[in-house]
């Protein structure tokens, strides 16, 4: 088919997390533009299979950018070259013929390396456990129309709550810090009436946690913003620092 | 075995209220006692954890997924369905009930879709409680919009990520359980088999993905929460790692397999691009809110159209058929996915297929565009049409999409009771892995609806009488079955890991998918389904002798994973063949070619095929026994489905 490109890639490869990782090139003929930057892993993975060699390990899983499994480390940028969009959104008329493409997986203590490009983002997980929630059982709660929300606070809200995890903003900073992810959940909650009652311990609960994790800390580069694929906004992080702030100030009260 | 599905007594209204007076309880200081295991962590899945676990009931919670977060009802795009009535246009249970029951076409249970539209207003009550940010007027309270097969706007919706945001919640509510130790989570785990103790499932047997150790888990009672095999097609709107091997491994432990063949083909996907395809994303109904459907109107013009000589903006609206919006004045673009989703087919068929495959129909926005403002529209569906534009490198504001069919929900799942139980006792199913509310056809935004039903209103009180009953006794995990059942397991892991012929797992995957597409898609007749069912019976034998499975059990090992996968689904294609034989009329999705009207739409044969199909294992190569519940209608007409 004409377009298509030939590409080289050079791949980060590691066995498990207990054994030195290092880059293998491969060949990856014949890409169509078409492709997504997984498909076109697809393609080369089925070559390695056929002559019974390891196929590269990935994270993925709904191909359509919401479920925050894929990641991977392309040319040196988080989700490849283009703004706003994850891995598996990026498609290959991105790249052009004779290119060679570097990929990597996230780097971060936090996120040790499984195998190849998939990592443990499990950390995640665990500050989410200490208090991205609201305190409620099922049942027993008000009618949903019974409290009104300013449209403009639930639309704020939701752009917080648009985060997908996948860890970019952690990839993206010099000092691997979470601070855009956790900042993401505690100022959806922290905006909307629901989440009040809680809203400072769990600012608190949540930070003490990702320090606890071994994450960085954040020095305002930015690079977590730009990097988003769901382009949440630094100022989040300004809002969980006013909060964490409050929340250290008034101790007896949080 | 005669089956019981244990619909109580009593006039419709009332049965569920009664039903939960007459279940038994667990006493609060004997729940802690009682170990549930919940396999799968989608809506289904997590709600029922968290749920259970609030209760005070141990709960051990399994996905395949690095994090229960991204169970693919993350991909919901377009609402949940609730009788709320707060828009005032005439909504009520009973017309949720009524829209369901006949969006299915008749082949659901009225005491099951009554209680899932009876409870569909405590869901959304519960979302809002848990900070779930649904869209708002600007008068601060929750916007309802329109779905397919309903003539009220009903449908709660938080931009075009519905299924994102309501999964957060039931996992914000399961990480509140996994702080207070109540549910202990292991991710990147996948179940492998049911272990039965005396006809009773009483633990799973699963893989750790990272190590590949294999382990053993004991519960009082077993929730499979593992979704639809959508995926048996290769190409679906599901994820990549959806699969059906939970399901099937009940199965062939004694949970009945009900109505396979009932697979929901979604009308608004963006069409195929080559043989590389891994997967088709959805482009949500709601779109079909403001999107209007249409083909050129002769196949001249498609021919111009698909080799690019003239482009789609320039059709005058005489030369556009609005196919849909003729056919069906009353519902528009807005008739059920089954309608729409054949009438595509059709128009392709007759050679009016778009974009340079011919295999494609438009959904056009001009005239919303220029009726609220671009603003307005990318406000709506902002990240569906970014979405598209990334996919296919065409801009949706400022052409149509193009748009064709694709797998997307899976009516068919494990035979359940009104409990939710499955033939096999202490095993539950919820969710789509279930078969119960959506008969022949799901109606839009009633996925999520169903999944969050069972798992916060439904399984809470049904377990607790099971588990009342059977006692909390401890678990005896030296029962010979745990062992029996993990050697099993291990046995077939090692006779996939020693196949090395020359066929790459995906390759057999791709010739399933294409067998089932062709003979059991959109349309299937008793020819084509009889060669289906022997090129799968040679695909399987083929498999087993040809296939490449790669590494050891001993590590992460993605080629392990994906041919017990695929071996699974491969025996499952058979049984969806099996099915669609015996049911010679059609229904809803299951369209049979030869049972229709003179118009060409689906003919149901009520005298005959009313009844709900469940298919029991009954050994390795047999054919399956075929069990009949009877479908009763005791409160709506059945009629032929009218959307005119």
């Amino acid at each position: 088919m004409s377009g298509n490109m030939n590409l080289t890639l050079k791949v980060w490869r590691q066995p498990n997390g207990n054994t030195k990782g290092t880059f293998v090139s491969y060949p990856a003929p014949g890409i169509s533009p078409d492709m997504s930057f997984l498909e076109m892993l697809d393609v080369v993975n089925e070559g390695l299979v056929k002559k019974g060699e390891d196929p590269i390990h990935f994270d993925h899983d709904c191909r359509e950018g919401i479920c925050g499994m894929c990641s991977l480390h392309i040319n040196g940028r988080p989700h490849g070259p283009k703004q706003a969009i994850t891995t598996c959104q990026l498609h290959m008329r991105s790249f052009h013929d004779g290119e060679t493409i570097v990929i990597e997986p996230w780097r971060a203590s936090a996120f040790p390396v499984i195998k190849d490009l998939a990592v443990d983002r499990s950390a995640f997980d665990r500050i989410q456990h200490a208090g991205g929630f609201v305190s409620v059982n099922t049942g027993g709660v008000p009618d949903a129309n019974a409290i009104a929300i300013p449209k403009p606070v639930a639309d704020e809200a939701f752009n917080s709550a648009t985060c997908i995890g996948c860890g970019a903003c952690v990839a993206a900073c010099k000092n691997a810090s979470a601070m855009l992810f956790v900042s993401a959940k505690v100022s959806q909650l922290a905006l909307l009436p629901q989440g009040q009652p809680e809203r400072y311990q769990r600012a608190q609960a949540m930070v003490n946690q990702m320090d606890t994790e071994g994450f960085g800390s954040c020095t305002n580069t930015g690079a977590c913003e730009a990097e988003c694929p769901k382009e949440i906004k630094i100022t989040n992080i300004a809002r969980m620092n006013r909060d964490y702030f409050t929340a250290n100030f008034f101790k007896e009260e949080a | 075995m005669k089956l019981d599905a244990k619909i109580p007594e009593g006039p419709l209204a009332e049965k569920w209220s009664k039903h939960k007076f007459n279940l038994k309880l667990v006493n609060p200081s004997n729940k802690r006692k009682y170990t549930v295991i919940v396999v799968g962590t989608g809506l289904a899945g997590s709600s029922a954890a968290a749920s259970l676990a609030e209760l005070g009931y141990n709960v051990k919670a399994f996905c395949y997924q690095d994090s229960p977060r991204r169970a693919h009802s993350i991909a919901a795009q377009g609402g949940i369905n609730a009788a709320k009535n707060y828009r005032n246009d005439g909504d009520s249970v009973q017309r949720l009930f009524y829209d369901t029951i006949k969006g299915g076409d008749y082949r659901a249970r009225e005491g099951n879709v009554y209680r899932l539209a009876e409870v569909s207003v405590n869901i959304i009550d519960q979302c809002v409680a848990q900070g779930v940010p649904f869209a708002r007027e600007y008068g601060g309270l929750l916007d309802n919009r329109s779905f397919g097969g309903a003539q009220v706007s009903r449908t709660f919706y938080a931009r075009g990520q519905t299924g994102q945001q309501l999964l957060l919640g039931a996992y914000s509510a399961l990480n509140r359980q996994i702080h207070e130790g109540k549910v202990e989570m292991f991710s990147r785990h996948e179940m492998l088999d049911v272990v039965t103790v005396d006809g009773k499932a009483q633990g799973i047997i699963a893989r750790n993905l990272v190590t590949g150790e294999i382990e053993t888990h004991a519960a009082h009672a077993v929730l499979l929460c593992t979704g639809g095999y959508g995926n048996v097609y290769y190409l679906s709107t599901n994820a990549m790692g959806c699969n059906v091997t939970a399901a099937w491994r009940a199965h062939k432990r004694g949970a009945f397999f009900s109505n396979p063949c009932f697979t929901q083909i979604h009308p608004t996907c963006i069409p195929v691009s080559g043989d590389h395809q891994s997967k088709l994303t959805l482009m949500s109904e709601s779109l079909r809110n403001d999107g209007r459907v249409w083909v050129p109107k002769t196949k001249e013009l498609a021919a111009q159209l698909r080799e690019g000589k003239i482009k789609a903006t320039e059709l005058k609206e005489d030369e556009r058929d609005y196919f849909l919006e003729r056919k069906y004045p009353s519902f528009g673009n807005l008739v059920p996915r089954d309608v729409a989703s054949r009438n595509a087919k059709e128009m392709v068929d007759e050679g009016k297929g778009v974009g340079t495959s011919g295999v494609a129909v438009y959904l056009d926005f001009a005239d919303a565009i220029s009726r609220l403002g671009e603003d307005a529209v990318r406000a709506k569906y902002g990240n569906l049409f970014d979405m598209y534009y990334q996919i296919t490198d065409e801009n949706p504001y400022k052409q149509p999409m193009r748009i064709y069919p694709a797998v997307h929900y899976t009516m068919g799942g494990l035979w359940v009771d009104y409990n939710l139980q499955t033939t096999v006792p202490g095993l539950y199913a919820l969710g789509e892995a279930n078969f119960s509310d959506h008969g022949a056809n799901r109606l839009g935004a009633s996925a999520l609806m169903q999944g969050l039903a069972d798992g916060y209103f439904v399984i809470p009180y049904t377990l607790g009488d099971y588990l009342a009953t059977i006692g909390p006794k401890a678990i005896d995990v030296k029962h010979p079955a745990f062992t029996e059942t993990k050697k099993a397991v291990e046995e077939r892991l090692q006779k996939l890991l020693s196949l090395k012929g020359n066929k790459t797992v995906d390759e057999y995957h791709r010739e399933l998918g294409k067998i089932m597409w062709e003979y059991c898609g959109m349309s299937r007749s008793e020819e084509g389904l009889k060669k289906a069912k022997k090129l799968i019976q040679d695909l399987k034998t083929d498999f087993w002798k040809n296939a490449i499975v790669l590494g050891t059990n001993e590590e992460f090992n993605m080629s392990l994973e994906k041919a017990g996968r695929v071996a699974d689904f491969i025996e499952l294609g058979e049984l969806m063949i099996d099915d669609a034989l015996d049911r010679n009329e059609s229904c809803g999705g299951h369209f049979r070619v030869e049972s229709q009207t003179e118009e060409g739409e689906a003919l149901r044969d009520d005298e005959k095929f009313a009844y709900v199909a469940a298919w029991q294992y009954t050994g390795e190569n047999k054919p399956e026994a075929l069990h009949k519940e009877d479908l009763k209608f005791e409160n709506v007409k059945l009629s032929q489905r009218s959307y005119k």
